[in-house]
This record gives C-alpha cells, structure tokens and sequence, in this order.
C-alpha cells in the first residue's frame, strides 16, 4: 500500500530580487497513516517551506517542483486549485506557529470552526453548533459552549492553539501538520499541547507531521525524525536511532545543544548561522559551521549514505564503525 | 457600549465649543461688514450706518456677541440672515438636501469604485492593473476640484452635449418638493422624464465630488488589504481550504475594512469642502453655494450658523464612523 503522503525530489525556488534562492533542496517524506513524523532544523532550514508547499498555501512567486507529490491517491503536482482546496482543510489539514495571530480579530470562535465544517460537510447551522462544541470539548476547552461565542482576543496563547487544533481536526484529517505548534507558548503550556496532539493522533489514526526546532519536542512526540539543515534534509533516522547514534554531524551538535545532554558548563553551541541567499558555500552546505569538515567537504558535494548510516547527506558519518 | 458611547459624545463637547469661536470669529476677520454689502455701491451715510449696526446689535462689544450667539444656540436659535430674513436654520435646512444628495451620490460612487479598485490592486500587486489604478489615484488626488469639473463640462456638456452644464433637473420640470432630494421628487412627481433629467444633472457633479473620496479610498483600501493579506489568520483561512472569494472577500476584507471606514468617515468634511466648489461650479442650489453666497455678502448669522451646522454634521457623522467601528472590530467594543 503506498504512503498517505509520498513525497519525493521535492524543491521549492522562490524568486526574489536578487536571483532565484532555493529554500527546499530535493526533500523526500513518506508519512503513513497513524504515523508521527518530526522534521527538525534551525530557523531558515526550509521545514515550514516544505510542508506549505504540499499543502499549496506558498505565494505565487514560488516554484515548487517534485518527481513525486501524492497524498492519499491524488497526485497533488496535477490538481487544479479548486480540486486542491477539497482536500486541504479536510483531509490534509495544517496548524501554525502564532496561534494568536492565526485566529482571525474578526470572528467567533464558533464561527471560525463553523466554517470548514460547512464547507467541506455542509453541515446546518445546528449541526456545526454541536460538532463544534464536541471538538472544543475534545481539545480540552472548559465550557466549550460559551466560548463559542468568544472573540480571538479574549483567549489566552494555549487556549488560541487549542482552537487552530479544533479547526484543523474538524473534518477528521489524515494528516496534521504541526508547524512549530508550542514554540510561541509558554512552557508548560507547550507540554499540555503536545500531549494533546499525541492523544489525538492516538484517538483518530491519523498521520501527523511535526514541525520543530526543539529537540526536546522531538524526543516526546515522534516516530521518526527527518533533519533539515539550509534546505537539505542532511539525515533521516527513527527516533531511538537518532538520539543514541546520530550520524550527521550537524544531528550530532544540535542533540549535544540540549541542556540535559550538556551535563555542567556553558552549554556548547553550533556557530554561525545557516546560509541565506546568496552565500551558499560549496560542497556541503554545513561545511563552515562543521567541526570535522576537511576540504573534500568544501569542494564536493557530499553523497546520501546508506539507511544503516541514517541517510546522512555526509562525506564523515559519524558512529559509522557502529554500524559497520 | 454605552460606556463607549457616552465617552465618544463627552469628546465631542470641547470640539463642539471650538467649532462655535471659529465660526463666530472666522466671518469678522474679513474685512468689510454686511450693511456696507447691503448698500453696494450707492453708498450709505456714517449716522445711517452706525444707526444700521446697532439695530443688528454689531456694535456691542465682541465677547458680548458671541455670548449672545452662543446664548442663542444653546436655545435652537440661529438667528435670522441678514439678506433674506428668514431663519438661518430654514435657510439652512431647504438648500441641504440638495448638498446632501449630491454627497450621497459621490460618497456611493468613490466606494463603489474605490473598494473594489483598491482590493484588486492588493490582490494583484506589482500588476498593470495596480499601477494603473495607482497611478490614477494619484492623479484623481491631485487634481484641483474647479478644474476637473470645468474640464468635464468642456467635454462632455461642450464637445459631446451629453450631459446638461449646471444645475439639478430641466426647466421643463416643475413639481413641489416633498423631499428635497430630487431624484425621489422626480419620482414621485410621475412626469415623464423627470427622473431620468434629474439623473443626467447628478452625474457631473457626482464625479467631480466623488473623485478625491475615490483616489482616498482606493489607496487606503490597497494599502489596508496588503497589510492584512500578509497575516496569519489569511494563511489560516486559504489553509481550511475557503475559496479565494471567501478569503479576500470576508476574511481580509473586514479586517481592512478597519482603516477604510475611518478614512470614509474622515472624507465626509472633505466631501462637505468639496461640495462648495462644485455646487457653485455647476450651480447647484446646495448650502455650499449658499455659504460662498453668504460669505461674500458678509451674512454673519447666516455664515456662523451655517459653519456651525455644517461641522456639527461632520462630528456627528464621525461619532457615526466611530460606532460603526466598534461593531467592526470586537477589540475595540470589549475594551473596558
């Protein structure tokens, strides 16, 4: 049985005034039903790129190409953008990282949730009622049919991300993604979310893509971890895999940046910054920032090692005499 | 929302004060006073002009007339016009529905043509289109009131005899009003043609009144759409999978809408500016002829009283403007 979501040679060029910059370099996913997929980078790493492309949402000064672009039997590279807006939405449906901004000052709650219900089931006034307030129930609102009638501002950061999730689940998708979904909210709020999203993609089966840059939120939610370094997803690994032998150095620097792997000490850190448009380097594009790279890295462009060695993008993989 | 409310009129108190000296001062800083207008060029002797004054009460000491006039208003009373004699008030209220319906027409012509413009260009930005409708927003914006509308009537009343030049319906026509408005009163009056007359007359004018109020709107409904197509909550909207119409139309459209109907609201004293210059150039029996009128025969009643009434409609409409935007926009209307 194919993937829900197959996605292969994804590449994302957006035009600007400076040239053409490629935010998304070749990407692969498969995400199978009822699975839990992390892909994780810095800032600027293309993650969000990646997953607003499949979902069609890029401006038009985009240029998304793949060799392979399907999700649950349609090849999303062929659909028209009427035909794309019934499956987004409803089967395939997407939560950002602003919850706040992403509700709209405008309207209710209840009218918020209300409205892919009735685009997408057709459901009446009295049956989007009921359906919404089951869904605030299911997110863990309190008196799910007051706040129906809540404006956006008069939510909290944790309870607006509740809401996006409520929408997002309400025509029961295949696949959620997540896009950073606990970065702009508090601590222990972020703990509440992701245990939320994990019961119910536990609940419903249904495929769930994790957006982050948070290791931490990594290691609690997935199944699988994708790393995605200036564009490139530089290793794919399971996720036991990844935190007891990460093959990438790149994996390797952002696991020891995690507090509790640091032990006592300044934490250590991975310098500079991912390159932008326009300074690309040669070779690896991780090579500047690189403890181990040699001048092979800064000349060729390094090859995908085998599944043994996480299909690290990498001329060293490290830990490979383990695999070996 | 009373709270809101009581708030927003306890504002409009000191304005309300302010717009009484202006209007009270402004027409006595010109030179010249009304029985010296009266008289005209035959003159009129020193005695018969200090007796004449007097009579009016002109000769008392200015702070000791503006009370009076403040006085008076606060009891409903405008006064009477120098000229013709009649209650300023009257005067006022058988000429504004003509300036009014001119006004309605122009504001409903500026948004019906402004709104969509402007979303457009949001929507497609960079295209022909936006700088097209830009670029004649800029030119609308700048051009002089007098001028556009003398051109318009060269072409098409002059050149192409398509409209009638000035004034609000045919001599043909002649009915009672009931009204005031004249399209309606064309209507109701079932003669042939009338309606039809008086909408030939409005066109024009409407133009030449709507444009600066269109150039304004489209601009700021351009600008207020681009900024709202960028936020999250459209992102969201196209992400549930609403078609486009949808989106624009009701999900960034009533957020932008926020800035727009201030701005609206803020065209309706540049509408009432406006409306003097054209009424006058196409003769349009409206209060805004009548205040350059009024103004040029140095008609104090009729000039103080007009102004005041005149800037009590605009702080009335902007009270308006600001109810209208708190039904809008939730966070204004919960803030405590």
């Amino acid at each position: 049985m194919p993937a829900l979501l197959d996605i292969r040679n994804l590449s994302v060029t957006f035009e600007t005034a400076q040239g053409p910059f490629r935010a998304v370099d070749q990407v692969d996913f498969s995400v199978d039903t009822g699975e839990r997929l992390a892909i994780v980078g810095e800032s600027g790493s293309g993650k969000s790129v990646a997953m607003l492309a499949v979902m069609g949402l890029l401006p038009k000064t985009a240029t998304v190409t793949a060799d392979v672009m399907a999700f649950n039997g349609h090849d999303l590279r062929q659909l028209d953008a009427r035909s794309r807006r019934k499956i987004i939405g409803r089967d395939m449906s997407m939560i950002f990282q602003e919850p706040i901004a992403s509700l709209n000052p405008c309207f209710t709650v209840g009218f918020q949730i209300g409205e892919a219900l009735k685009t997408h089931l057709g459901l009446d006034r009295a049956a989007r009622r009921k359906r919404s307030i089951e869904l605030l129930e299911a997110v863990g609102i309190p008196e799910p049919a007051q706040r129906l009638s809540a404006f956006p501002h008069q939510l909290s950061g944790g309870m607006s991300q509740r809401v996006m999730i409520a929408m997002a689940i309400s025509c029961q998708p295949k696949l959620l993604i997540a896009d950073e979904p606990t970065t702009a909210l508090d601590v222990t709020i972020q703990a509440q979310i992701l245990e939320l999203l994990i019961n119910l993609q536990k609940d419903t089966g249904m495929a769930l893509v994790l957006i982050t840059h948070d290791m931490g939120v990594v290691a609690e939610t997935a199944e699988r971890v994708v790393v995605q370094y200036a564009g490139q997803q530089v290793e794919r690994q399971s996720i036991r895999g990844l935190f007891e032998a990460p093959h990438h150095p790149y994996t390797a620097a952002l696991l020891a940046a995690l507090p509790e792997r640091a032990g006592r000490g300044r934490l250590p850190q991975i310098p500079g910054v991912v390159p932008g448009l326009g300074d690309q380097p040669d070779g690896c594009l991780f090579n500047p920032r690189c403890g181990y790279a040699d001048d092979r890295c800064r000349r060729v462009v390094p090859p995908r090692t085998g599944p043994e060695l996480g299909e690290a993008l990498c001329h060293y993989p490290i830990n490979g005499e383990e695999a070996a | 929302m009373l709270r809101f409310l009581l708030n927003r009129i306890a504002v409009l108190l000191p304005t309300f004060i302010g717009v009484t000296i202006i209007s009270f001062l402004f027409i006595r800083l010109l030179p010249g006073d009304p029985i010296e207008l009266l008289a005209g060029e035959r003159g009129v002797t020193p005695e018969r002009h200090a007796q004449l004054m007097h009579m009016m009460g002109f000769d008392k000491p200015i702070w000791q007339q503006y009370l009076t006039f403040v006085g008076d208003v606060l009891q409903g009373d405008l006064g009477q016009s120098i000229v013709t004699k009649r209650p300023v008030f009257d005067e006022f209220f058988t000429l504004f529905p003509a300036t009014l319906e001119l006004s309605i027409c122009a504001i409903i012509f500026a948004i019906a043509i402004g709104l969509p413009a402007g979303i457009i260009a949001a929507v497609r930005r960079g295209s022909v289109f936006d700088h097209t409708v830009m670029a004649t927003a800029l030119t609308g914006y700048s051009m002089p009131i007098f001028w556009w509308g003398l051109l318009l009537i060269i072409v098409f009343s002059g050149t192409l005899g398509w409209t009638p030049v000035s004034g609000r319906i045919s001599f043909m026509f002649f009915f009672d009003q009931v009204t005031g408005f004249m399209l309606i009163d064309s209507l109701l009056s079932g003669q042939k043609g009338a309606f039809a007359s008086a909408v030939e007359h409005l066109i024009l004018p409407t133009i030449v009144l709507g444009t600066i109020p269109l150039a304004v709107i489209a601009r700021q409904t351009r600008s207020a759409m681009l900024e709202v197509l960028g936020e999250d909550y459209v992102r969201t909207a196209r992400a549930k999978g609403l078609p486009p119409s949808r989106v624009i139309g009701l999900h960034a459209l009533r957020n932008a809408m926020i800035p727009v109907i201030t701005t609206i609201g803020l065209q309706v004293g540049v509408l009432l500016a406006g409306a003097i210059l054209t009424e006058t150039i196409f003769s349009w029996p409206g209060v805004g002829k009548w205040m350059i009128d009024s103004v040029s025969r140095r008609d104090y009643p009729a000039v103080q009283g007009g102004l005041l009434l005149i800037a009590s409609l605009v702080m009335l409409v902007n009270l308006t403007v600001d109810i209208l935007y708190g039904l809008i926009n939730p966070r204004i209307r919960h803030r405590r």
